[in-house]
């Protein structure tokens, strides 16, 4: 079974040379630090930077200067700032090549709810709309089941959702899933981690290959 | 040239009143109007419409005016970090309207574009797009939303000149342009006022057509909300 950064680490590979990306709070955020370094990519957040660096040095800190998540950042080498409306137009445009997301809930059309809980978190969407609508390539990281032990993976989401059929892979602690016409393609088991346990831990409908291998990581 | 300066916060903000539409510019607290937010505090003006991507933090940014009682409504995208806002939404004293942040941010660009709406695929088949047009435009499907309409937008930019021209720095940037001439005037505050001439044309993000009023804006305390650091081994 992986931890958060395990995904992260899974998720990183799925990175390519050339990618601008784009990084959703939690666990997608811990991405970035394990990219290769042996190829060139820019990280876009949508508050208006592309050419994300890490967080700066004690003491530098600019208030100007943060990250969606409202983390102080730095800037790469490269780097450019631009106002909302075209942050949303390199998103919506199709210009940024692969958006990493949490969610609370997936479902095994591709459905994804991850903005709001009735009556209890009411935080808004932020940007997750517009990401989930509007890109091509999206992975969701996220663990497989809820704090009461619960599937995430569903055969449709019980939350509000933020975005319909638009989810194409999903990273959990347990396996890499793929979200086809017939439901969620297992591709890879996490570490140690049985076929059996993933079937138990998801809802869903699941189709499970002859053969199942374990994360490369 | 036209020259948008006034003296100060108090004259940039003359003709506000009871149940406004304010734009208000900033992502978080980065980049956020400090001092007209201050001069609204201070005016007691209240039933205001406040459009801002954040509704602030409990005593800093927009959360100054909902401590005050004087939203009625407020138009975000994410609006977190705010125990006064939940409570005020949850007994139905604030009504909320959540709007995606690049529909927000668009909706405001089609005001100060002069388009009355738009297509986005944005919050297709959520609850966002309830009661909203939706159309088919090759092979996917779309939500129409509607400019704003807003009386005052409050901005914040790092250098103005004389002219009204503004230019931003960093991620102070965020929905402040988009906000410039989205509204029937336009208060920009910036930290350095220049006479007409001192800053490069090639530079400037915002000409001062769209900005009515201009003034250089006192005491920013730029507070941070996630102070995130690397260590220094």
């Amino acid at each position: 079974m992986l931890d958060k950064n395990g995904i992260a680490k899974r998720i990183a590979k799925e990175v390519q040379d050339g990618y601008y990306v784009n990084l959703g709070i939690g666990i997608p955020t811990l991405v970035a630090n394990f990219v290769r370094d042996d190829i060139s990519v820019e990280f876009q957040s949508e508050n208006g930077v592309l050419g994300m660096g890490p967080f700066p040095w004690e003491g530098e800190e600019d208030p100007d200067l943060i990250n969606a998540g409202k983390q102080t950042i730095t800037t790469l080498p490269g780097a450019s700032f631009f106002d909302s409306a075209l942050s949303f137009s390199m998103i919506r445009g199709r210009h940024v090549d692969l958006t990493i997301l949490g969610a609370m809930e997936v479902a095994d059309n591709g459905d994804i709810a991850n903005w709001k809980i009735p009556g209890k978190m009411v935080k808004g969407m932020g940007g997750a709309m517009d990401l989930v609508a509007s890109a091509e390539n999206i992975i969701v990281a996220m663990m497989h089941t809820n704090k009461a032990g619960e599937s995430k993976l569903l055969s449709r989401c019980t939350l509000p959702l933020t975005g319909v059929g638009c989810v194409k892979k999903i990273v959990t602690n347990l396996a890499v899933l793929e979200v086809t016409p017939e439901g969620f393609l297992l591709l890879e088991r996490a570490p140690g981690v049985s076929v059996a346990a993933i079937q138990e831990a998801t809802e869903g409908r699941l189709v499970v290959p002859d053969s199942v291998p374990e994360m490369a990581l | 040239m036209i020259r948008k300066t006034v003296a100060n916060a108090r004259e940039a903000l003359q003709g506000v009143s009871d149940g406004m539409t304010l734009m208000l510019g900033g992502f978080g607290l980065c980049g956020i109007p400090e001092n007209a937010i201050s001069e609204l505090v201070r005016l007691g003006v209240r039933d205001l419409t406040c459009i801002s991507n954040n509704a602030g933090v409990d005593d800093f940014g927009l959360g100054l005016l909902l401590q005050q009682r004087q939203v009625r409504h407020m138009i975000s995208s994410y609006v977190g970090e705010n125990d006064e806002f939940e409570r005020q939404m949850l007994s139905g004293e604030l009504q909320v309207t959540l709007t995606p942040q690049g529909t927000l941010a668009e909706k405001c660009r089609a005001a100060q574009a002069g388009i009355p709406a738009f297509f986005t695929p944005a919050g297709y088949g959520t609850e966002v797009a309830e009661g909203k047009e939706t159309r088919e435009f090759n092979g996917k499907m779309y939500v129409m939303e509607e400019a704003f309409k807003a009386d005052f937008s409050f901005v914040k930019a790092w250098k103005g000149d004389e002219a009204g021209n503004l230019i931003f720095k960093g991620t102070a940037r965020n929905f402040n342009p988009c906000m410039c001439g989205a509204a029937k005037v336009t208060v920009a505050e910036v930290e350095e006022l220049l006479p007409a001439g001192a800053l490069d044309p090639n530079q400037i993000h915002i000409p001062g057509i769209f900005i009515q009023r201009i003034f250089q804006g006192d005491g920013y305390e730029k507070r941070i909300e996630q102070r995130t650091v690397r260590q220094r081994t």
